[in-house]
């Protein structure tokens, strides 16, 4: 057990951990619930320490002054040519938040939906695979497979408790990702057909170099990839699937649904910064002020969104739509040299609102359970709204148990209906950017980035950080009255019994607001890590040679000997 | 060559993004799937074309790469149609799934002038 060789094994843990556990599930019957939800918890203990071990080794590195990346080579081919796992700061990070946001997510699914259907663990478990995957792969096709691993996944998560209005928004879900999957695959092709390779790394230092027709049709493979990943990221006008997709998904479902969004975000980081940063030659900057305008647009479309619908699980997907926004616009300014500090700034904020979203997901059903609906359409719609509920309640296929839903509880205001109006209250207080909570501090990191790095030698902001700015606060307070107004009306103006919420609602709940309010306390320690990772990412040439390290081997080869060698010839026939 | 298959994907695809705006969710799932035909088609073009060139290359010694046919793209192209394959499955399903639960093939669920 030599030091070089522990690490290096560890980075692939994170896929095989939850790939393993997910498949030796499948051979327990599916009534054997308790035993899955141990086996998945247990693999998802056994991520987290992995990721806290990966994200130690990311930031040891670091302050050794060395190279902040490792990378792993699956089939121990020489770099260029075979396909490598990649860890870096911000993979690291993301491995981490999902870890995060894993465990409370099956717990609260132990509280009954995990029984609504078949296979829940198993498919959780392959989507945590796949998402890892995405975060750790350093290859463009192997991206692809692990989107794949983790779409199929996340169809199966989403239908999963059936029920014609979730059988509905799946058709739709997967038929968009589909389209998004075939658009990926395009892009795939034509970075290959331009740049002979699929490494990314070594495309950015193809890119270079590239001739101008090819470089053209570059472009266009880089539009096309940008589609696909701005599908999943939901940037407008891209993201209508999300808000039905996430308000029809099982709560615990939607809750680890809110990290696939931020895969795109994520990827899209990863590749502009990356590949269209600041040494692409004549394609600095590709897609930069798609970025920053779409970023800017999908704020203002969550915001008009979340003030406008009235149910919570739709509010969920618009406020996850507004955190998308907020990030890619940054990305978007840091890409087009707006400096790292913003991008460490909305880095913070992301893992901030993940976990928010993540929590407002799970929070938002037991707060609806018995919901009269809006004053103004109280008469028209409580009717439907509780004819649709039993609805959702009664269809259990295959003769499974349900979630308690008994109509009459003891007392009017119990002690769990408090709680939940409190865990309700401090997570639109994280959404809508209210100052001891993370949404404030990462934003401040955000303006503040914004306004050091980018004063104009006039004096000025251009006029697109303005714009920015106002949608970065409006887009609070936005959250602000639409969250607001429902929980005045819930927990204050109603009179009706409370519902009846279990314990198993309650903590997974409480263990994201215990890592908000960690995030809060540490924040200092968190935005640094976010803003060298940031700084990290800006500078791609870090994250190039490393990769790269071993490649100048291969390209050094004596050059091959292209005529059939006589000897030779003779041995093979 | 260049001319067939070049005409070949543009008629997949253009017919399969057709077919996929429609709205019954049958002609979505053969769009998406002649959709799926001409990516594959534009994957495989992507290694450029070679005629009876072998993706192998016999064993030992250096061989002219020139004389052979790229086999990244092939394997990519095997890759994509089994992924490609499994999901549209899974549409199908959903897809009757949702004609048996909502009786209507319109992919809203429900007919826009009933």
């Amino acid at each position: 057990m030599t030091p070089e060789i522990l690490p290096d094994h560890l980075i692939i843990a994170p896929i095989l951990i939850p790939l393993v556990a997910g498949a030796i599930m499948l051979f327990y019957n599916d009534r054997n619930r308790q035993t899955k939800l141990i086996m998945g918890l247990v693999a998802v203990g056994l991520m987290f320490l992995c990721s806290t071990e990966l994200m130690n080794s990311a930031k040891e590195l670091t302050t050794g002054g060395e190279t902040i990346v490792r990378i792993y080579r699956l089939g121990d081919w020489p770099v260029p040519v075979g396909i490598v796992l990649v860890l870096d700061r911000l993979s690291a990070m993301m491995v981490m938040l999902t870890s995060l946001l894993a465990a409370p997510s099956l717990i609260y699914a132990a509280a009954g939906w995990h029984g609504k259907g078949q296979h829940y663990h198993s498919m959780f478990q392959f989507l945590l695979a796949g998402v890892n995957g995405a975060f750790l792969t350093g290859d463009l096709f192997n991206l692809f497979v692990f989107f794949e691993v983790m779409l199929a996944a996340s169809y199966g998560l989403m239908l999963h408790g059936s029920g014609p209005e979730r059988i509905k928004a799946g058709l739709q879900y997967i038929a968009i990702n589909l389209a998004a999957s075939l658009f990926f695959l395009i892009g795939v092709a034509l970075v290959y057909g331009t740049t002979g390779t699929l490494n990314m790394a070594d495309i950015a230092r193809e890119l270079a170099t590239l001739e101008p027709a090819q470089r053209l049709l570059f472009h266009a493979a880089a539009g096309l990839l940008g589609i696909a990943f701005l599908v999943k990221a939901a940037v407008w006008p891209l993201c209508f699937w999300l808000p039905a997709t996430y308000a029809a998904a099982s709560p615990p479902a939607a809750a680890i649904m809110a990290i696939m969004t931020k895969v795109g975000v994520y990827v899209i980081l990863r590749l502009s910064l990356l590949i269209l940063g600041s040494e692409a030659g004549a394609s600095v900057g590709f897609g930069a002020p798609v970025l920053m305008i779409g970023g800017i647009v999908t704020m203002m479309f969550g915001t008009i969104g979340v003030l406008g619908t009235p149910d919570l699980a739709h509010k969920g997907g618009y406020l996850a739509i507004i955190s998308s926004g907020t990030v890619l616009a940054a990305i978007g300014f840091s890409q087009a040299g707006g400096g790292p500090e913003i991008l460490g700034g909305a880095l913070y904020y992301l893992i901030g609102s993940t976990g928010a979203i993540s929590a407002f997901f799970l929070i938002a059903e037991p707060v609806s359970r018995g919901d009269q609906g809006d004053d103004d359409d109280a008469a028209s719609g409580a009717e439907a709204a509780n004819e649709q509920l039993a609805e959702r309640w009664d269809w259990t296929p295959m003769g499974l148990d349900s979630v308690e839903d008994t109509p009459a509880p003891a007392s009017t205001r119990t002690v769990s209906w408090l709680a939940m109006a409190i865990c309700f209250s401090l997570i639109a207080a994280m959404l809508a950017g209210l100052p001891p909570m993370p949404g404030f501090i990462g934003k401040f990191a955000i303006l503040s980035g914004a306004i050091r790095d980018n004063v104009g030698l006039n004096g000025q902001l251009p006029a697109m950080m303005w714009v920015y700015t106002a949608m970065l606060i409006l887009s609070g307070l936005g959250a602000l009255i639409g969250l607001l107004r429902f929980g005045i009306r819930r927990f204050w103006a109603e009179a009706g019994p409370a519902p009846r919420i279990l314990a198993l609602e309650i903590v997974p709940v409480l263990m994201l607001l215990g890592m908000i309010l960690l995030l809060t306390i540490r924040a200092d320690a968190v935005l640094n890590y976010t803003r060298d990772t940031a700084h990290a990412l800006v500078d791609s040439s870090i994250y190039r040679q490393a990769v790269l390290h071993d490649a100048e081997r291969v390209d050094a080869a004596p050059p091959q000997n292209f005529e059939p060698v006589e000897g030779k010839e003779e041995e093979s026939e | 060559m260049e001319l067939i298959l070049a005409l070949a994907i543009g008629v997949l695809t253009g017919s399969g993004v057709w077919l996929l705006l429609r709205p019954r969710s049958y002609q979505v799932i053969i769009g998406l799937c002649l959709l799926a035909y001409g990516v594959n088609l534009f994957i495989f073009s992507m290694g450029r074309l070679y005629v009876g060139a072998a993706p192998i290359m016999p064993k030992g010694g250096f061989v002219d790469p020139t004389a052979y046919a790229d086999p990244l793209p092939q394997a990519l192209v095997l890759t994509a149609i089994v992924i490609s394959f499994a999901t549209t499955a899974l549409f199908l399903v959903v897809m009757i799934a949702s004609r048996g639960i909502t009786g209507t093939d319109h992919v809203d669920g429900k007919e826009r002038n009933p």
